[in-house]
């Protein structure tokens, strides 16, 4: 059971015209096997969440804490988040020309668990997990993300969640660019990780889509850089029916 | 990233005086004298290390001596059956392309008598990559050479020259592959760090021919290889393709033309390369011609370089000139970039230490190149020594933001 822990949050990116806040004191605690969804329309800070916790460098952190089973999260490195557990699936995962699939995963593998997979065990993970995703085995020989259409650049950022077995996953935008097909592939993937490891989920969306597959035990409504308000699955559906503009004409 | 589109050039190329010079209408001499000595501010050197290339200027004898400065390895070739006796600046086919355009490339067709030619019999298909192995004998001593591949019609095959060892060396490789003929040419530079090599590539590619060339440059303290490519038959097809790792001191050059002149023809040009440390320099000039004739051409140059760390520089000038309306798509590209911020972030967010990724996004950058190769025992070296490369610029500071 581990805990992850967001507190008053504060984020602010460097603009041209100086800097910008963004995160405006967010709090938020995900416990193991917990699917929290995050919505809110464009700009209202759900992407910095992610990248903040994944410690891009481009979002300063002006205040608050975030904690994973009481270390402090800010004061690790990208690389050290990843092996601490946090794992970040990408709305828009970069091409590494010449580094293949194989290659690649095998290397980050190798460094979360701190020593290189047994080769044999090792290929038939990666098999069973491709042929879970419905991926062609000639994956693997393509360069990471060169050339791959929207589905199978989704369909791989869960096939790396599904074999670096990490503890917590902020899931952003995983469904935009998704046909139906895709989009139930890899939701089939995000709940059998789950069931199998007790994986806590942050799922961030504009649309509520996904949650049909993805079932979410809260949901988190973004606005303007805050929660502007949280409930169960039922405030999903109200999302659905009545779209952001309750929010925005509140100005919170 | 940059990538430009270039439309046709017929309104530069009116009757009036023009004072750029059209990269076809170079001029070329097989008499040293008629090139007088480079001052470094001609098209072709302004961007040369022409302090440390001069002892390829001096026109004096080098097939005299006991020691030549180059031994030539080519048990491979003769095994092969592709070696041929050439006597004389006469023995055909010598010549039969190749028309020097530097003072180097003069010399090295002067003061060489008898040139290596290597020949891929007609028809025949040479499964295995064939390696010719020139080893350098000293820094000090001077060399001049001419080689001739020649590719018969309908014949198949990959040869390598591999250049170790340390000499100055001059060297014109006259490349004629035959119609129908499919040849992939790859020279090596593994030389070590005081070798100066000027090396001159002319080829012709005839009806339905393929040429892939490819030059390989990571040792040598000066080295400037120019290849140039001629598609001259119907559908003829050329590929070439260059990587390079310049470390500290280094100055690795390459002048590329590629120059469509018959009907239907595809060329693609992709050079790669990256840089390390203090001095460092790389020189890309491409220039692609696309003749009156060449209608549905289909081209394309690319140069992009990687810069690893700051005190490093790169040159790179693509030129696209086009002299028909009725092509299939020419374009070119130029890039110079340090590493990206979002490949390093995507794979320490997978719980890769910065150094491994770097490492990978510097492997993956060349291999791209090194992949085209198809030669293993290539492949393996270049691997081998692009891991050395890294593992000495480790300790240099990455480059910083505004450093490329």
């Amino acid at each position: 059971m581990s805990v992850l822990d967001i507190k008053d949050l504060r984020v602010s990116i460097e603009t041209e015209q100086g800097s910008k806040e963004i995160l405006r004191g967010v709090d938020l605690t995900i416990n193991s096997d917990e699917i929290h969804a995050i919505m809110g329309p464009n700009g209202s800070g759900k992407s910095t969440l992610a990248y903040t916790l994944a410690g891009h460098p481009r979002y300063t952190v002006d205040g608050g804490s975030i904690t994973l089973d009481g270390e402090d999260v800010l004061e690790m490195s990208v690389d050290e988040r990843a092996r601490a557990g946090l794992f970040l699936a990408m709305q828009y995962p970069v091409e590494i020309p010449g580094v293949t699939v194989s290659n690649f995963l095998r290397t980050a593998k190798t460094a979360i668990s701190g020593e290189a997979p047994r080769v044999r065990e090792w290929i038939g993970d990666v098999r069973g997990a491709m042929e879970k995703l419905r991926m062609d085995p000639s994956f693997g020989e393509r360069n990471v993300n060169e050339g791959f259409s929207g589905g199978e650049k989704k369909r791989h950022e869960i096939l790396q969640m599904e074999l670096l077995r990490p503890r917590f996953a902020v899931l952003d935008e995983t469904d935009s660019g998704l046909d139906v097909d895709a989009l139930r592939i890899v939701s089939e993937g995000v709940n059998r990780i789950k069931g199998e490891t007790g994986l806590g989920v942050l799922l961030i969306t504009h649309y509520t889509r996904i949650l049909r597959y993805i079932q979410p035990d809260h949901v988190h409504v973004f606005v303007n850089g805050r929660i502007a308000e949280q409930g169960g699955r039922e405030l999903a559906d109200r999302l659905e029916e009545e779209g952001y503009d309750r929010y925005l004409k509140a100005g919170v | 990233m940059t990538a430009t589109e270039t439309t046709p050039a017929h309104l530069a190329t009116e009757d009036r005086f023009v004072p750029i010079q059209t990269r076809s209408e170079r001029p070329t001499s097989f008499d040293p004298a008629d090139f007088g000595t480079p001052t470094g501010r001609e098209v072709n050197w302004r961007l040369s290390d022409l302090k440390r290339l001069a002892p390829l200027l001096v026109d004096e004898e080098t097939e005299t001596g006991a020691e030549p400065a180059i031994e030539y390895g080519l048990a491979e070739l003769e095994a092969a059956g592709l070696l041929v006796e050439s006597t004389g600046h006469d023995a055909a086919p010598r010549g039969e392309v190749f028309r020097p355009e530097d003072v180097v490339s003069a010399i090295a067709w002067k003061r060489c008598q008898n040139a290596l030619h290597i020949r891929l019999p007609e028809g025949q298909v040479q499964e295995q990559p064939v390696i010719a192995r020139l080893h350098g004998t000293g820094a000090d001593r001077h060399g001049n050479a001419h080689i001739v591949v020649e590719a018969m019609p309908g014949s198949v095959g990959t040869i390598v020259l591999h250049h170790s060892g340390s000499a100055r060396y001059a060297q014109n490789l006259e490349i004629i592959v035959r119609e129908g003929a499919r040849l992939t040419l790859v020279s090596v530079q593994d030389w070590q760090d005081d070798a100066v090599h000027a090396s001159a590539h002319q080829a012709v590619v005839g009806d339905g021919a393929y040429l892939k060339h490819m030059v390989v440059s990571f040792g040598g303290g000066v080295v400037r290889v120019n290849p140039s490519m001629r598609l001259a038959g119907h559908r003829a097809e050329g590929e070439m393709f260059g990587l390079s790792f310049s470390d500290s001191g280094q100055h690795i050059e390459s002048q590329v033309f590629m120059f469509h002149e018959g009907v239907e023809t595809r060329g693609d040009v992709l050079y790669k390369g990256a840089l390390q440390g203090e001095g460092a320099r790389s020189v890309w000039i491409g220039d692609v011609l696309i003749g009156q004739d060449a209608t549905g051409t289909d081209s394309y140059e690319k140069n992009q370089n990687l810069v690893l760390t700051d005190g490093a520089r790169a040159d790179s000038i693509p030129n696209l000139e086009i002299k028909t309306g009725d092509i299939a798509g020419a374009g070119h590209a130029s890039a110079t970039g340090r590493f990206d911020d979002e490949q390093l972030f995507y794979l320490q967010s997978r719980g890769i230490e910065e150094e491994e990724a770097r490492r990978l996004v510097v492997i993956g950058f060349l291999m791209e190149i090194v992949q085209k190769i198809g030669v293993p025992e290539i492949e393996e070296r270049l691997a081998e020594a692009i891991e050395e490369e890294l593992r000495r610029g480790a300790g240099l500071a990455p480059a910083s933001k505004a450093g490329a």
